[in-house]
């Protein structure tokens, strides 16, 4: 049953850019990754990203980035990329040790 | 061919309940079975508006009506986010929907049966939305990120549909004989399709053993199907439906419900194109792409003029 052929609209239809969805969930909350869709500009794209993704209030605000244009650390690279924090315990509270006295409020 | 360790690696991984993400090493084998898996499951979302969809002009009142459209819109939604998270593994949104149109894809075979009356609209978001939670409860632990993450969200919005399904089996159970009559019938023709929806027995599933040692799943389809029978059974009998099931007993020794024989000719014969409903339902993704042509070409040039007008202002 190849309808192929028939499907005109198919093929030749474009597949529009993709787009990287981040929706606010409240104010003062930062943005987190909801998904992707596709749309043929930026303001499209975030119309459609609102019906998409937050149809029950779950954004105060969106963003929209082409996804071409995220550049992201790679996972298997993980250990070496982030292992020059390993060896920095000082940056934690945890590794120092104050007298007492000052954990004291009046 | 792949290294060898690289899939020792990732399979340590999932033995630790790691989450793979897109840019990860993952087997070939990984890649594909999940593009099938999630992109079967983006259909039925798209593919499932149709039954329901044919009931929105006839809702009995505005109230149902608002909640048909905004369920079934839910369904859209629900197979957008499974198509992005399928195309984090390099497949192709066109070419993925291209197969469905093409009839190369598979889809819910739930979805090849009539809605023949309103009560089927009640039965479907009870039954058929109770069993996809079952479901995407557990995918929602998937190992795959994109494809959890996924889940996660759509199970939220699920929760709704079975819900008020289930309000309207229970308003029509107690309603008038009329009503009683329809909505028993419309279990008696849902219930064993439902069953058939989490697929074959374990011993004639041969993706099953692969997904679990993946991760992807981490129950057989048998499982699943049980804690479905173990939950409806109990809700058919809280508002006084009969299960069609004569075989169906309770087995106090493992506190789970026995029931009969599945029909297999019945699931091979739909899943293979042979349904009630499998030539209607692909013709009808067809037309509704082909009538959206022009919508999708006006979105196009409504972006060209207005980078056009952009231009010269600047």
């Amino acid at each position: 049953m190849s309808k192929d052929e028939n499907l005109k609209s198919n093929n030749d239809d474009t597949q529009w850019p993709l787009w990287e969805v981040f929706t606010q969930p409240r104010e003062g909350k930062p943005h987190e990754h909801a998904g992707s869709l596709h749309a043929p500009d930026a303001e499209m794209a975030l119309e459609n990203a609102r019906d998409v993704y937050a149809r029950r209030k779950e954004a105060v605000n969106i963003w929209v980035v082409p996804s071409e244009q995220i550049v992201a650390s790679k996972g298997e690279d993980a250990g070496p990329f982030f292992d020059p924090a390993d060896d920095k315990p000082y940056r934690h509270p945890q590794f120092y040790s104050v007298p007492r006295a000052t954990k004291r409020r009046s | 061919m792949e290294d060898s360790t690289k899939r020792e690696a990732f399979q340590e991984r999932i033995d630790k309940g790691e989450t793979i993400e897109p840019k990860d090493f993952m087997p070939d084998r990984y890649r594909q079975q999940l593009i099938r898996m999630m992109s079967q499951h983006a259909h039925s979302e798209i593919v499932g508006m149709l039954p329901e969809g044919n009931w929105i002009t006839r809702a009995p009142s505005l109230r149902r009506k608002l909640i048909l459209l905004s369920k079934v819109q839910d369904e859209a939604g629900h197979g957008l986010y499974l198509y992005s998270a399928t195309e984090t593994l390099g497949a192709s949104r066109q070419e993925v929907i291209d197969d469905l149109l093409n009839g190369r894809a598979k889809y819910s075979s739930i979805f090849n049966y009539p809605t023949l009356s309103w009560a089927d609209v009640a039965v479907i978001g009870w039954l058929v939305d109770g069993a996809a939670i079952i479901n995407q409860t557990m995918l929602a632990r998937s190992s795959y990120g994109p494809y959890a993450r996924a889940m996660v969200r759509i199970c939220k919005e699920e929760s709704f549909h079975k819900k008020q399904g289930y309000e309207m089996v229970a308003k029509m159970a107690e309603g008038t004989p009329e009503q009683q009559e329809m909505i028993q019938d419309a279990v008696n023709r849902w219930w064993w399709p439902t069953l058939m929806m989490f697929g074959p027995h374990d011993d004639d599933s041969p993706n099953s053993a692969e997904l679990i040692k993946w991760g992807v799943k981490s129950k057989t389809n048998d499982e699943l199907r049980q804690s479905f029978v173990d939950r409806h059974v109990q809700e058919a009998h809280t508002v006084g439906l009969e299960i069609p099931d004569p075989d169906l007993e309770y087995n106090e020794e493992t506190g789970h419900w026995n029931f009969g024989e599945i029909d297999w000719d019945e699931f091979w014969k739909v899943v293979k194109g042979n349904g009630p409903m499998n030539r209607e339902r692909l013709n009808a993704r067809r037309k509704a792409h082909e009538e959206g042509e022009w919508v999708r070409e006006a979105a196009e040039e409504y972006a060209r003029k207005r980078k056009l007008r952009q231009e010269k202002v600047s």
